[in-house]
């Protein structure tokens, strides 16, 4: 076990993703997640990765699908109004099924909004952002820890599954120091036989391109797409169950806010209120099958959003809205406090 | 055992170090923490602080509304976060800068003038130090033995000059009686 160093979880993105192999980064700095940037910046030269500071974030997107195409491990990071003007190339990514990784280290919004963090991305990068048919892979991670470790998972299953991972962090989470262990494990190498890597002569041209102007073809690519996203919401999805054995309410948070509900759940306890929390860390796939589960025994849920009620709709949807779900939130870059948290708590907790 | 402790001042004064360096000696010493800075535009020439929390057990929430132990280098800071303190809290002041006393009579207030003492010590850009040394004394959240291998793991070898005037500040504050 390597010894463990302290880091802010923007640090810990981009020293993981260089352990995992990644050699390519395209940025353009925005708060609250320059560190990763800067961190590439110092790093990469070093390694003989490519750091590149591009003129725009749709620069950069679109370098990304370039060393993606060719084979690369390759990521970009931003936050909330850049992922916006990083969608296009995010549709792209999907429409060409290369892998990449994309950072968002949300702040509040709409528009260039704020620069404190939010969870208001969540439709956003959950339900695409960008034309079509398609999904990310999303984590939501909820310590440094987890940023680094999603970071390397999210590249593992990029190359895997040959689509776009996301780490869907907030200001709190790329600025906050916890210690980290960065024992990444060896990483499993991906053949790309589709790589557009020069033919030497050996063999036909590879072509990596999103348009298909016949509509039976591009038919047929969606229904391959969705075949294997029916496998990811099977074998992928990720979660964490705190205290649910006997719980009569379910909190439903991730990242940040779940950290503060986690805090309620211990006050409410304390109270005798019988409370848990089941804490996605993918948010897609969503855990669908452990809150449907739930639904058949507690009283009610509780959403803990950064947001004005997002991920409500697939807590809804997930329990097929057997039981009430009451939503507890801030919006603009305003966090919850846990004495917030705990009033939703046991106002839940009174529905019969 | 669970200590929240909220850092604030003037951006430049040092508060964010401060409580980095509280982070890093809970790390080697085994404990459980977190660290979060304010961050925003209005940083440089404005107030800056940070929450750190130190702990037995795995730390929740990484924000600190409601600090056990308050430490404030500038007046703003602590008209701001005076009431905020949790009951038998204890509240450090830069007296040097803060000429009004602590207000509320259900937490133990310090005085250290250690902007003006590190000036006398000639570490002048070091009062932060000064007055996390009186914090640690007197709250006994982490030993203060073990600080000098800790800077020696995050200061590189190039600035170990630094090391030497940082423990010297600490100790001043350590050793100062109100």
């Amino acid at each position: 076990m390597a010894e463990k160093v302290l880091m802010k979880g923007n640090e810990a993105i981009a020293e993981a993703a260089i352990l995992a192999g990644c050699r390519h980064y395209f940025g353009y700095p925005i708060t609250p997640q320059t560190e990763i940037a800067a961190y590439m910046a110092k790093r990469m030269p070093k390694i003989d990765g490519t750091f590149l500071q591009a003129e725009s974030e749709v620069a950069a997107i679109n370098m990304v699908i370039g060393v993606a195409a060719a084979g690369g491990r390759v990521m970009t990071s931003s936050s909330s109004p850049g992922i916006s003007l990083k969608s296009e190339g995010i549709s792209y990514l999907a429409g060409c099924d290369l892998p990449a990784l994309v950072i968002n280290v949300q702040r509040g919004g709409p528009g260039l909004g704020g620069i404190q963090p939010s969870q208001s991305d969540y439709f956003q990068c959950v339900k695409g952002g960008g034309h079509g048919d398609y999904r990310n892979i999303v984590f939501a991670p909820a310590s440094v820890q987890e940023m680094a470790d999603m970071t390397v998972r999210g590249f593992e299953l990029a190359d895997k599954y040959r689509m776009v991972s996301m780490i869907l962090a907030d200001g709190t989470m790329g600025q906050m120091m916890e210690p980290v262990s960065l024992d990444i494990p060896e990483q499993k190498k991906y053949d790309k036989p589709w790589a557009v890597t020069g033919t030497k002569m050996e063999r036909k041209h590879n072509i990596v391109n999103s348009l298909s102007l016949i509509p039976e073809e591009l038919e047929q690519q969606n229904f391959d797409r969705f075949a294997k996203y029916a496998q990811i919401e099977e074998n992928e999805v990720l979660y964490e169950e705190y205290m649910m054995e006997d719980a009569e309410v379910c909190v439903v948070a991730y990242g940040i806010a779940a950290r503060v509900a986690k805090n309620a759940i211990v006050a409410a306890r304390a109270q005798g209120v019988k409370v848990g929390m089941i804490r996605p860390i993918t948010l897609w796939p969503f855990p669908k099958k452990v809150l449907n589960a739930a639904a058949d025994k507690v009283k009610a849920f509780v959403t803990v959003e950064m947001s004005m009620g997002q991920m409500i709709e697939d807590v809804e949807l997930a329990t097929r809205c057997k039981k009430p779900v009451l939503l507890c939130n801030r919006a603009g870059g305003m966090i919850p406090t846990p004495e917030q948290v705990l009033a939703k708590i046991n106002e839940a907790g009174g529905i019969n | 055992m669970t200590t929240q402790i909220l850092i604030a001042g003037f951006g430049g004064q040092g508060v964010l170090f401060a409580g980095k360096l509280l982070a890093y000696k809970g790390m080697y010493d085994g404990k459980e923490l977190s660290w979060l800075p304010s961050y925003g535009p209005e940083m440089r020439g404005g107030t800056a602080n940070c929450s750190v929390i130190i702990s037995d057990t795995p730390v929740g929430s990484p924000i600190v509304d409601k600090p056990d132990v308050l430490m404030v280098m500038n007046l703003p800071s602590l008209d701001k976060y005076e009431n905020a303190v949790n009951a038998g809290g204890k509240i450090f002041v830069d007296s040097s800068f803060i000429e009004r006393k602590v207000e509320r009579s259900d937490v133990d207030a310090y005085y250290v003038p250690a902007t003006k003492m590190a000036a006398e010590a000639g570490v002048p850009t070091l009062a932060n130090m000064i007055l996390l040394g009186k914090l640690l004394k007197e709250t006994k959240v982490l030993d203060f033995e073990g600080l000098e291998g800790v800077f020696k793991k995050i200061v590189s070898a190039k600035r170990a000059d630094l090391i030497d005037a940082n423990l010297k500040a600490l100790e001043i504050g350590y050793n100062y009686k109100d």
